[in-house]
């Protein structure tokens, strides 16, 4: 499949070109944001609590900070982390799926016993405690995110590497003598890469949520800014200052939204069940 | 063996397969508490601000922090075992008491958003699949992607701007009015009133979910071949969709209800911060914002042992829901 053949698939979902629409403009939002608020958004600029005026567009916060500077320079750190986190996320379930579906047996049994454990843990209650523990800062929620959301990816992972290991072309790989390593990086894993990035995408606007409820909580890295931070610190003035929650909140929400609708429009150029012939 | 006896067997093994599991969480509860920068005693020396090092070392010895690590881990399961979780500082109180008063709150929360997600999901998802592309269906796909996408604390705050600050209708926060002392039937109408936004804005999230779940799950079903046998035996489509479709879509969305009550737990947290709702949730987020590790780690040892203990309770439901199901 070419990429004007993939192009022709994915248009004909509406509401994944509109999801694209969405995330194009969210990704323009965070290249320009240091050319139109170059220097801090924590940079106190105008009197507390400006409601939305010509000169700060979306208001200020408590402090005097520009909401709309923040939400530009947030969306950096969210579609950072997002995307970070889930690189880690993926590769971590896709390990430890492939090695567990091609191998099977007591590794399958062992591997699957540790995905059944992570998932049973609460998800979001073991991000903060890891957050809290490890103190705040990028890296920690990039972990974080990424130790709750793999187990997801492995067992998707597992099942499509169980699916192919009996298959012909595998087979015949194993009788020219071909190694292991070969045989999964070079041949399984090209195979079902289209369930993988079709949850990678779905798992980046998780990622983005997770990050943002994290700050909100008052466990984001405290040297940049983000959209939780934003909402969560405003949400002490919302009778006085309601332009302080109420944008950054549609920000998550819009750019969830489109990475939700663009996962599920590669979902449908991707899957092979739905091809014409 | 008679079917009463083989469940009871079966039971009896899916209890016996919970227990490594509670094991390693508790262990992995302990080596977060080895990660944590400072022990115990640091704690407590910083809440009392003055401590000599002898008068530290002291502590440490009597609380066995100078023991090698197997011997800690060793008391320290002792302890869970005896339902001691540590003490709490910061609340002069056990940890295990202080989440006791705070479960029940949580769990009228949890409870009343499991039964209105659950049951309107079920109910759009099943309106959405009945009129399949037509502009209900789409208005409902729409509703469940954007709630979808919602993030919790927004949606609180949000209902708070609208249904306390503007209009005044609902109280903002607690769980009941302070100072009031109602009794009796006012007492309900109370927690009702302050129960409405909370409930609602942790639904919504869980709503979307199990309506695109119900709806997907219908569809599935409709090309099953026991619905062209109905087809066939000239069934209206009226009692098709209610007696055969239905029963059998139901059975993913109840299986992700007692998946979801982990995530739940975790959503619980931001709802009950924004709304001050006296639960679980706003214990962890005040041990998060007064750094009392001890006091979080029991909260999250807690949750996890809980939603063990409903994957269990969810499983031996199971065999008397779903016959199929082979309990040996």
């Amino acid at each position: 499949m070419n990429v004007y053949e993939f192009w022709h698939r994915y248009r004909r979902n509406r509401s994944a070109v509109i999801g694209l629409a969405i995330l194009v403009c969210v990704l323009l939002m965070a290249i320009v944001a240091q050319i139109i608020f170059p220097g801090s958004p924590f940079a106190l600029v105008g009197k507390p609590m400006t409601p939305p005026s010509l000169q700060f567009l979306l208001g200020t916060d408590t402090l005097g900070r520009d909401v709309l500077a923040g939400i530009l320079h947030g969306s950096r750190t969210s579609l950072v982390i997002g995307l970070i986190a889930t690189l880690v996320s993926v590769s971590v379930g896709t390990v430890v799926g492939g090695l567990a579906g091609y191998y099977g047996g007591r590794i399958d049994d062992a591997l699957m016993r540790l995905t059944e454990f992570f998932q049973t843990i609460p998800n979001f209650l073991f991000a903060i405690v890891l957050v809290a523990i490890m103190t705040p800062s990028i890296e920690s929620i990039v972990i974080a995110i990424a130790v709750v959301t793999w187990p997801a990816v492995a067992r998707l992972v597992r099942g499509e590497f169980m699916a192919l290991r009996n298959r012909e072309f595998i087979q015949a790989c194993t009788c020219i003598g071909m190694s292991d390593l070969r045989i999964l990086v070079l041949h399984i894993l090209p195979n079902c890469l289209a369930p993988i990035i079709v949850i990678g995408s779905l798992m980046v606007a998780t990622a983005i949520l997770v990050e943002s409820g994290l700050s909100f909580l008052g466990l984001g890295d405290p040297n940049v800014m983000s959209w939780g931070y934003l909402v969560g610190a405003g949400r002490t003035v919302l009778r006085t200052a309601w332009w302080v929650c109420t944008f950054p909140g549609i920000a998550i929400l819009l750019t969830v939204l489109g990475i939700n609708l663009v996962g599920e429009g590669l979902n449908d150029a991707l899957n092979p069940r739905l091809r014409e012939p | 063996m008679s079917l009463g006896a083989r469940r009871l067997k079966f039971i009896f093994w899916r209890c016996l397969h919970a227990v490594p599991v509670v094991f390693a969480i508790v262990v992995v509860n302990f080596l977060l508490l080895q990660l944590m920068e400072g022990d115990a005693v640091d704690a407590l020396a910083g809440e009392a601000a003055s401590a000599t090092p002898e008068y530290m070392e002291q502590l440490r010895e009597k609380f066995g922090l100078d023991q090698p690590l197997h011997v800690q881990l060793f008391v320290y399961v002792k302890n869970i075992v005896m339902l001691d979780l540590g003490y709490s500082f910061r609340h002069e109180m056990g940890v295990m008491d202080l989440i006791m008063t705070r479960f029940w709150p949580t769990l009228l929360l949890m409870l009343s958003t499991l039964v209105i997600a659950i049951s309107s999901g079920i109910a759009l998802g099943l309106l959405g699949a009945m009129g399949l592309n037509t502009w209900r269906d789409t208005a409902i796909s729409i509703l469940a992607l954007v709630s979808y996408a919602t993030p919790l604390f927004w949606v609180g705050l949000m209902l708070i701007l609208l249904f306390s600050v503007r209009l005044g209708w609902l109280p903002t926060s607690g769980m009941e009015t302070i100072g009031a002392f109602h009794e009796g039937w006012t007492r309900v109408v109370d927690i009702a009133r302050h129960m409405i936004m909370p409930v609602t804005a942790l639904s919504l999230f869980y709503m979307a979910l199990f309506t695109r779940l119900m709806r997907a799950s219908m569809l599935e079903q409709t090309g099953m071949d026991y619905v062209t046998t109905a087809r066939a035996k000239g069934l209206t489509e009226r009692r098709i969709t209610w007696r055969h479709i239905l029963r059998n879509a139901l059975l993913p969305v109840v299986t992700m209800g007692g998946v979801q009550v982990a995530n739940m737990l975790g959503g619980s947290i931001i709802i009950e911060s924004v709304f001050a709702w006296p639960g679980m949730g706003l214990l962890a987020f005040e041990a998060l914002f007064s750094r009392d590790l001890n006091l979080l780690l029991g909260i999250f040892l807690f949750a996890a042992v809980l939603v063990v203990v409903v994957n269990l309770l969810i499983d031996v439901i199971y065999t008397f829901v779903d016959p199929r199901i082979d309990v040996s």
